[in-house]
């Protein structure tokens, strides 16, 4: 079957008076329908930007953006009109990302006015069954954001995100900003969507738990680019990356009786402006050597485990 | 153990009043920490959390904070019952905390070695020089070369000017230390780092910590003891072994349920019903019997008593579970 979202050396550059922001370079992942595509990295590392691009929130700067086969890098007008009806967004912070002036009736029925393929009848029971589906009460049609807490905001988010039956939607840290018994209430409900629309995502996150509980395939980010791509049960079982490795080492668990072997990486993410090419992971990394200035290729090493980095067999013992 | 407290709060009661309405943050919290020991704080937004470390420094905002009743007892010296002045000597020499937001808890328009050397020359009598030289050394401490004194904090990146709040927490060797979620606003491998030196320093000068975090895996890595708070309130308390080999208190097990993992392959995650609870309401009884699945009649009718399930580890619940994890 062919994947319903395909990136080809998609890039997102940003000028600056200091340079060029490499902020997405030459990403290339494709995503199946149904699936959840998990994205991981620390701040800076291009995930939302990625997310945006895929949105047409942001232009590509080069690449291609294949959706159902299709190019969509390029389409304007009409027919642009007509993919962000398909591919829709939920976004990070439920705090300001709802118009503060609306109502929750306003802000879910926005999208369905704007379409223009409802009458005002159909407008109006459709908000109901989007309140419904995502647990809002209907009593709650006519507050303002302010009134909700970050849970209920969140799933306002996501009912306007649904409101077009989109089939393809970019989950952006959309429970950071919630406390954890929250966080499960809405984790739950998005794999509930997912279940019963065959919905497509991409999961875009920090916390390697939550990416880990939702997503089918996961890519790991650093600076811009793709590091590590796979099944997201085989990139805990086998983190070959050296990113990756020290990205998972990282983070504190509930089980007391575990130590982990940590690997505390020196130093901090270095500048996305006019990077240099070669590894722009070389500087932190304890494995880099004088082959690691070279520029990196993302190498499949297994069957669908992809790795960009030059002297992951002989850090791994693995056959060559 | 009782007797060896060296930080203890007993009935602590704080409220925020308005005209409007009155927030009942904490609500008879009484808990103490021996001597070099850590304790975490867990609990979530709105929980009281930040509002204990507060009444333990003396610095609510007044008003609307209303500190109703309580003991801070430091050493067996009562910190509620010093005068101001005296209390100016204890923040920044034996009580200090690190606030939450780096971005925000730092001076914009002061250079960051000045920013350490104020407190050092504030608590001790030194030259401008000799301040100067501590704060270096301060900086090199936590892992910043001390170069970069010069510098503004909007020229460090997020985890750099964590490092820079920790250096002034811990510029006059204090025997407390608060840490407001310490590593929330950081990223994974930056917090790594920053735990690390937490953890080293921690150990090197004996110091006491209260930890105030909601992050379950943070707490598993630094704390001796853990607390557990919900509703203004410490529901559960116990050993670090205690609270996560056997959580009680429903909140707590529920806590635990609702964190993904990354060892295991639930499919579903089991969250905990409804929300948490409105703080300005009078709720006579247990505050989480409403997202209870435990719940009975019962629970409502008076104060809920904590018991002692084994030495040491109390939990504020009639029906306390005993599922091992």
């Amino acid at each position: 079957m062919a994947p319903l979202v395909e990136l080809n050396h998609l890039k997102k550059y940003f000028k600056t008076p200091r340079g060029m922001v490499h902020a997405v370079d030459d990403v290339s992942m494709s995503i199946e329908k149904g699936q959840t595509m998990g994205v991981v990295g620390e701040s800076g590392c291009g995930k939302t930007t990625l997310g945006r691009v895929l949105v047409h929130l942001e232009e590509a700067t080069d690449g291609e953006m294949l959706f159902g086969g299709e190019n969509m890098v390029d389409v304007r007008g009409e027919k642009l009109r007509a993919f962000r009806q398909r591919a829709q967004i939920i976004f990070q912070d439920p705090y300001s990302s709802l118009n503060p002036r609306y109502t929750v009736e306003q802000t879910i029925q926005e999208p369905l006015i704007l379409s223009g393929r409802y009458k005002r009848k159909e407008i109006e029971q459709k908000t109901t069954e989007l309140m419904n589906l995502v647990g809002i009460a209907q009593r709650l049609r006519l507050s303002y954001p302010h009134e909700l807490d970050g849970g209920r905001r969140q799933r306002v988010g996501i009912a306007r995100a649904l409101a077009l039956d989109p089939e393809f939607i970019v989950c952006d840290e959309p429970v950071s900003a919630l406390d954890v018994s929250i966080q499960a209430q809405v984790l739950n409900l998005l794999q509930d969507l997912q279940e019963a629309k065959n919905l497509t995502y991409m999961f875009i996150t920090h916390d390697l738990s939550v990416v880990r509980h939702i997503s089918d395939h996961i890519s790991v980010m650093y600076l811009g680019q793709l590091v590590e791509t796979c099944e997201s049960k085989e990139l805990f079982l086998k983190p070959w990356h050296p990113y990756t490795k020290a990205l998972l080492s990282a983070i504190p668990t509930t089980n007391i009786d575990k130590k982990m072997d940590r690997i505390i990486l020196k130093g901090e993410i270095t500048s996305p402006i006019n990077p240099k090419p070669g590894c722009r992971f070389a500087a932190r990394c304890i494995y880099a050597a004088e082959a690691c200035k070279e520029p990196q290729q993302l190498r499949e090493i297994e069957p669908n485990h992809f790795v960009s980095c030059c002297r992951v067999e002989e850090i791994n013992e693995l056959k060559a | 153990m009782s007797n060896e407290k060296y930080l203890e709060v007993k009935n602590l009661t704080v409220e925020y009043v308005t005209s409007e309405e009155t927030v009942y943050a904490v609500n008879d919290v009484s808990f103490g920490i021996e001597k070099g020991k850590t304790l975490g704080l867990v609990g979530e937004t709105g929980a009281g959390k930040t509002t204990i470390a507060r009444s333990i420094l003396r610095i609510l905002p007044v008003p609307p904070a209303v500190v109703k009743g309580g003991e801070i007892l430091l050493n067996g010296k009562n910190l509620m019952e010093l005068p101001e002045s005296e209390m100016c000597k204890v923040r920044g020499r034996d009580v200090t905390m690190i606030f939450q937001d780096p971005m925000t808890a730092l001076n914009p328009t002061m250079r960051v070695g000045d920013q350490i050397a104020e407190v050092i020359l504030h608590h001790e009598n030194l030259s401008k020089k000799e301040g100067r030289k501590r704060a270096e050394e301060m900086l090199e401490m936590v892992g910043i070369p001390a170069e970069r004194y010069e510098e503004y904090p909007h020229q460090f990146s997020g985890g750099m000017k964590q490092r820079v709040v920790i250096a002034i927490a811990l510029a006059c060797n204090p025997d407390l230390l608060l840490a407001d979620e310490p590593t929330t606003a950081l990223d994974v491998t930056i917090q790594a780092q920053v735990l690390e030196m937490m953890r080293d320093l921690h150990a090197r000068k004996n110091m006491t910590m209260i930890l105030i975090t909601h992050d379950l895996g943070v707490v598993a890595e630094m704390c001796d003891d853990v607390a557990i708070v919900y509703g203004g309130e410490i529901v559960e308390m116990g050993t670090l072994r205690d609270i996560f080999k056997h959580p009680s208190h429903p909140y707590t097990v529920g806590l635990f349920g609702a964190l993904p993992d990354l060892e295991s392959d639930r499919h579903r995650l089991t969250p905990i019903e409804g929300l948490p609870i409105d703080p300005t309401l009078q709720i006579t009884g247990c505050k989480f019997k409403p997202r209870c699945p435990y719940a009975t009649e019962e629970c409502g009718k008076a104060a809920v008593q904590a018991q002692e399930l084994t030495p040491g580890h109390f939990c504020k619940c009639l029906y306390p579970r005993k599922e091992v994890r």
